[in-house]
């Protein structure tokens, strides 16, 4: 929709360019900031011109994944990459324009990009206003619905996900109430050498880590809204948990 | 930008979306379904590539290359895509249709790649049928086999003859009657145009080029100064307040505004937004601008500005205070004493609501026979509680109107509205009463109307525009002033299906016959009454009257609550009964020990009986025909065709059906009047006041004029006029899926007309014939439909395994359009039985865009089976029924019985979605329980 309070457009060509201005807000995809009002945007600061490579290669083995990437080109990896993709309510053609680094920020239960790189433990890579970085694991990115920990002027300039995680066994299921539609809940699993790393995200506010030996009953973030209830979450969450760890023997 | 091969002019704006700057530029085939990127009405091709012009920042297309569904083809070549949605009709309203055109165009071809284009018509089957044509790039076998048969012979028996060629069908066994099905005929030669034939809707080449024109598809004017002016509106935070002070001062200092409406300008009439053919049908509780709130989201206050951007800044600018009072959500609490009054101050008569001090709008108390001694003579008896959710109607068009005058009104100019509109006439009528001006110095219009189910027979927003257009002439301001609702205000602002709690009882001998009904019914219908009467009262009439029963009792009673008012939904308030009487006769056929159908063959009324619900029978209904017995025979025969088996081990697999009978013609009058004009170069021109959404009342009055005038003149040369009131002397409306048998009655009566005056020699050109219809007698139709489903216990997900629904429909005017309007209205009831919710917290809707409110995907509607049974109406055109609410009534009952079979648990409650089946299934006691 059209953004009617909204009068700059500016196109970041380097990092000097993403001091935000009053009003000011980073513009990725543009998938979400166009699909809702945004009444208190004067200015739009277009990430997509700074050339981030959208997938690198670290010399550790790691994949970089630039926060600007859209979803669909981190679905070609197949995979959970893909299975994550699918799990996000957004079509193709919403996919090819999203960006991974938006649909992390936005911070929605139901980020599925949020439920792959803490599902896979991944780290991001934080750009600060002073001109530094820092590095914050995802599952510390996201702390509640729609809220991150980001400060003022920071920016998502990366997500690493480590070579053990590409390589290890992953188990992951979802739930919803339709089909196609948004998430209600999604669990993904990895074998590590200290056992099964679960995640929780959609049925929870912020991304859960459980350990082996953690129930559901360690949770104390359940989120409900209009794409289920909270008892059935619950339990949905608990029978995909346990069916993951049973994948990961 | 290059769009369509040609260079723009004007660059776009920051924060401007591509689908506005697209539409600005005169492209007007792009467009605006939900303005969020989840219906993908306005998808265009952005460099090849399918996009939702809505989300695309306009800036960053500044160097692109566009294709619009316009560009992609023409009449005289279309693109492949186009030719196969032409051929398979894949659309009924056709807003969605360009988005499906392009994105099918790339190639995209599985669920998950159309998954962002939502189309609230077809249920999909159509455009299945139409990707799969268009993968196919040509004709399949069957098609060019179809194609090489000699042409059908014309008149009401075609249809027939096409099932009949089917060898996949098996031989009827019900007394020798052909089951009639249409649903694997893909004819690929042009149809026909006589009645019986699969003709094409006239519009059908516009609507696949992008050339048909909607409400506002109007070009800018020539002249800036004479261009349109946007309205915007300030919506009530407060469930329920009384406005202390409005404070317009800064709005209207603000460039570019030129009007401020508020409560001040109210002109004083109390009416009601829905609208019927007397307008004393609805109670009188309404304002154009109230200076009391009653839900959140109501109207407070109007901003008329040059452009939407400048309207919105103002509204941000009003400064409101309230008089906030308590208020009420809940329907059961309304009633209680001491509960707030949502329209206490109201006189019961003038106003026309049943009980202002105890929020009640409506109510209905009465029996026939003895209820308490057809109870305890009883053998066998069941009891229980239904509740249905809020729905939207979720037509991909929002509501939306332009209004200007055409010349002062001094000097004899009229105020015309060009509006998304059901019932133009009924529109033009109350704003002329609303408004103090004669209805003839008053003209309604519409354009292609994109879907209406109900939500476009009432005036929403023709009001506001009107009323800004006459303010501003006062003030010498001439301009248009046009008002389209957001997709978030078709959920805040705009009135759903009404919630229903419905409580039954039955009692039935030995046999099953049943010996008493008693019901007892709650609707809330929100913060005005808009449609609670006559969706009280149609709501338990057919669906009772369809049982002979000596004992009935049914009290009933609509309530004010503090929310967003319910209205006019496919089924009118059956839909909710219905789930309810058959989920009860359900549990009785199986404390009897027979079958679901047997029940119904035992009790339901016969031709010749009265139709009876608490009180004396209505008495112009003919019920002549024996549809219900053969529906029944026809869906019990194709759910024993089924072996469909559990999709796991964990899975439960369950049958059920429903029934439900509707009148095909709402009560209380429904008149249309018609020409057939044959014009000198011999050109036939149609004029009908009904306008035309989807529903395909204009394909079906090209057939009856055709086949009136058989011989006489060149059916290619028929064009339709319609929804204009001045197109026709006069037309209720299309509602109470009256497009085919009122309208199309007048229409079919005027060409007879024609036909008689060229027979007798008649020469002169224009030669007029004229036609009337006045709604009544009428008839009764029936819809039987039944499901195979599987249950999954430890998920709640409820998967349709089978689907088959059989129609009552009388002589079948065009079948495939018939189908569509079953298979759209059976994909409507799966999405309110299994996922569809308006959901309302403490007065505020929370369930305002599809990404929260569910409509169905493609992927997400079962397959149907479509039958029909084999009856002619004694009162319809050429024996036709109406048949475009009905077939939603009986799918969630069919559904919930199924998921009885299958479970051994009872759903109560709608819709059975997946954490509800969940519940039910999983807790130790009903979670349902009957009080």
């Amino acid at each position: 929709m059209d953004l009617a309070t909204v009068s700059s457009h500016r196109f970041a060509r380097s990092r000097d360019d993403l001091c935000l201005g009053a009003g000011e807000t980073l513009l990725a995809g543009g998938t979400w900031l166009f699909s809702e009002p945004q009444p208190s945007t004067t200015g739009l600061v277009d990430l997509t011109t700074l050339g981030w490579p959208d997938l690198e290669k670290l010399p550790d083995g790691s994949l970089r994944i630039a926060a600007t990437c859209p979803v669909a080109v981190l679905r070609e990896r197949g995979g959970v990459f893909a299975w994550c993709a699918d799990a996000l309510l957004m079509s193709p053609k919403v996919q090819a324009v999203a960006t991974v680094g938006g649909n992390v920020c936005l911070a929605l239960p139901a980020g599925a990009m949020t439920s792959l790189l803490a599902g896979l433990d991944a780290t991001a890579v934080v750009w600060t206003p002073e001109g530094g970085e820092r590095i914050v694991a995802v599952t510390d990115l996201v702390v509640g619905n729609a809220a991150t920990s980001l400060t003022s002027g920071e920016v998502v300039r990366c997500f690493d996900v480590p070579a053990a995680s590409l390589a290890a066994p992953i188990a992951h299921r979802r739930f919803s109430l339709a089909d196609l539609g948004r998430s209600a809940g999604v669990v993904i699993g990895m074998r590590t050498d200290e056992g099964v790393r679960a995640t929780v995200t959609g049925s929870t506010t912020r991304p859960v880590l459980l350990t082996d030996g953690e129930g559901v009953e360690a949770i104390d973030c359940w989120h409900e809204d209009a794409h289920g209830a909270l008892d059935w979450r619950a339990a949905q969450t608990e029978r995909c948990l346990a069916e993951v760890r049973e994948e990961l023997g | 930008m290059i769009v369509n091969g040609s260079a723009t002019e004007t660059p776009p704006a920051p924060g401007q979306c591509l689908r506005t700057y697209l539409r600005g530029a005169g492209h007007l085939d792009v467009k605006k379904g939900c303005d969020a990127g989840d219906c993908g009405a306005c998808t265009v091709l952005v460099d090849g590539q399918p996009r939702q012009s809505c989300l695309v920042p306009a800036v960053r297309a500044a160097d692109a290359e566009v294709t619009t569904l316009s560009g992609l083809g023409s009449p005289d070549d279309l693109h492949p895509t186009q030719r196969a949605f032409l051929e398979a009709q894949g659309f009924q309203c056709g807003f969605c249709t360009a988005g499906f055109v392009l994105t099918a165009s790339t190639g995209a071809r599985t669920d998950r790649d159309l998954k962002g284009n939502l189309c609230r018509c077809t249920g999909y089957r159509s455009i299945r049928d139409a990707i799969a044509r268009a993968s196919e790039g040509g004709l399949d076998a069957r098609s060019l086999a179809l194609a090489a048969r000699p042409p059908m012979a014309p008149g009401g028996r075609a249809a027939r003859s096409v099932s009949d060629e089917h060898a996949s069908r098996p031989p009827d066994a019900s007394g020798g009657r052909a089951a009639r099905s249409v649903s694997d005929e893909r004819a690929s030669r042009p149809p026909e145009t006589a009645v019986g034939e699969s003709t094409r809707p006239p519009a059908a080449v516009d609507v696949v080029t992008g050339r048909a024109a909607y409400t506002l598809d109007l070009p800018p004017a020539s002249d800036p100064d004479a261009d349109t002016l946007h309205l915007a509106v300030l919506q009530s935070p407060h469930s329920h307040a009384a406005i202390t002070r409005v404070d317009t001062a800064a709005a209207e200092a603000l460039p570019g505004v030129h009007l401020v409406l508020t409560h001040r300008d109210d002109p004083g009439v109390l009416f009601s937004t829905a609208r019927h053919d007397s307008r004393l049908d609805d109670p009188d509780d309404t304002r154009v601008l109230d200076d009391v709130v009653r839900f959140v989201g109501q109207r407070v206050a109007a901003v008329v500005a040059d452009s939407p951007a400048v309207a919105e800044a103002a509204l941000r600018l009003l400064h409101v205070e309230y008089d906030v009072r308590p208020a009420v959500h809940d329907p059961e609490a309304a009633r209680a004493a001491g509960a707030p009054l949502v329209h206490g101050e109201k006189d019961p008569v003038t106003s026309r609501i049943s009980e202002p001090g105890r929020n009640v709008v409506a109510q209905t108390h009465g029996e026939v026979g003895d209820v308490s001694a057809g109870l305890a003579a009883a053998v066998h008896r069941v009891h229980g509680t239904w509740r249905t959710a809020r729905v939207n109607q979720a037509a991909m068009e929002t509501h939306g109107a332009r209004a200007w005058l055409d010349a002062p009104l001094s000097e004899g100019g009229r105020l015309v509205v060009r509006t998304s509109s059901q019932v133009p006439f009924l529109v033009r009528d109350e704003l002329a009463h609303v408004l103090g001006l004669e209805p003839t110095r008053v003209r309604v219009t519409t354009g292609r109307v994109g879907g209406g189910f109900g939500g476009k027979q009432e005036m929403l927003v023709e009001d506001l525009v009107a009323l800004a257009v006459l303010r501003l002439a006062e003030r010498g301001v001439h301009r248009p002033v046009q008002w389209e609702l957001t997709r978030e205000q078709q959920f805040t602002l705009v009135p759903g299906r009404h919630a229903f709690r419905v409580e039954v009882e039955l009692g039935a001998d030995d046999d099953g016959v049943l010996t008493a009904m008693r019901l007892d019914v709650l609707s809330d219908t929100g913060a005005y009454g808009n449609h609670a009467v006559g969706v009280l009262f149609h709501g338990c009439h057919e669906s009772v009257a369809l049982y002979r029963c000596a004992s009935k009792r049914v009290d009933a009673e609509a309530v004010y609550t503090h929310t967003v008012p319910a209205g006019a939904f496919r089924g009118y308030g059956l839909g909710q009964v219905i789930f309810a009487i058959e989920s009860a006769l359900d549990d009785l056929a199986r404390e009897v020990g027979i079958s679901a159908a047997e029940i119904r063959r035992r009790n339901a009324v016969v031709p010749g009986d009265e139709l009876v619900v608490n009180g004396p029978p209505v008495d112009d209904i003919v019920h002549a025909t024996d549809g219900l017995p053969q529906c029944l025979d026809l869906v019990e025969q194709a759910l024993a065709r089924t072996d469909a088996q559990a999709p796991g081990p964990d899975w439960l697999v369950g049958e059920g059906l429903a029934a439900a009978m509707i009148a095909t013609i709402p009560p209380r009058g429904h008149h249309s009047t018609a020409t057939v004009t044959l014009a000198e170069d011999g050109s036939v021109e149609v004029g009908v006041g009904s306008a035309e959404f989807g529903n395909g009342s204009a394909t079906v009055h090209v057939q009856l004029v055709a086949t009136a005038l058989g011989g006489r003149l060149d059916p290619s040369r028929i064009r339709v006029r319609g929804g204009d009131t001045d197109a026709a002397a006069y037309d209720t409306g299309a509602y109470g899926s009256t497009g085919s048998v009122v309208a199309g009655g007048a229409v079919h009566a005027a060409a007879q007309d024609l036909a008689r005056r060229l027979d007798a020699g008649e020469a002169e050109r224009p030669l007029v014939g004229t036609g009337e219809h006045h709604g009544t007698p009428r008839s009764v139709a029936f819809n039987v439909h039944g499901v195979r489903v599987a249950v999954h216990p430890p998920t709640g997900e409820v998967r349709v395994l089978r689907s088959v629904h059989a129609a009552d429909a009388g002589v079948v005017l065009n079948p495939e359009q018939l189908r569509g309007q079953v298979e759209g209205g059976v994909a409507q009831g799966f999405g309110s039985a299994l996922q569809e919710e308006v959901r309302i917290e403490d007065g505020v809707v929370t369930t305002r865009s599809f990404r929260d409110y569910r409509v169905s995907q493609i992927g997400q509607v079962p397959h149907t089976e479509v039958l029909f049974a084999d009856t002619v109406d004694p009162v319809g055109p050429l024996g036709a029924k109406s048949m475009s609410e009905a077939p939603y009534n009986p799918v969630a009952p069919a559904v919930a019985n199924a998921v009885r079979d299958a479970t051994g648990r009872r759903p109560r409650e709608l819709p059975m979605s997946r954490d509800r089946v969940w519940r039910l299934l999983t807790s130790e006691e009903d979670p349902c329980p009957t009080p």
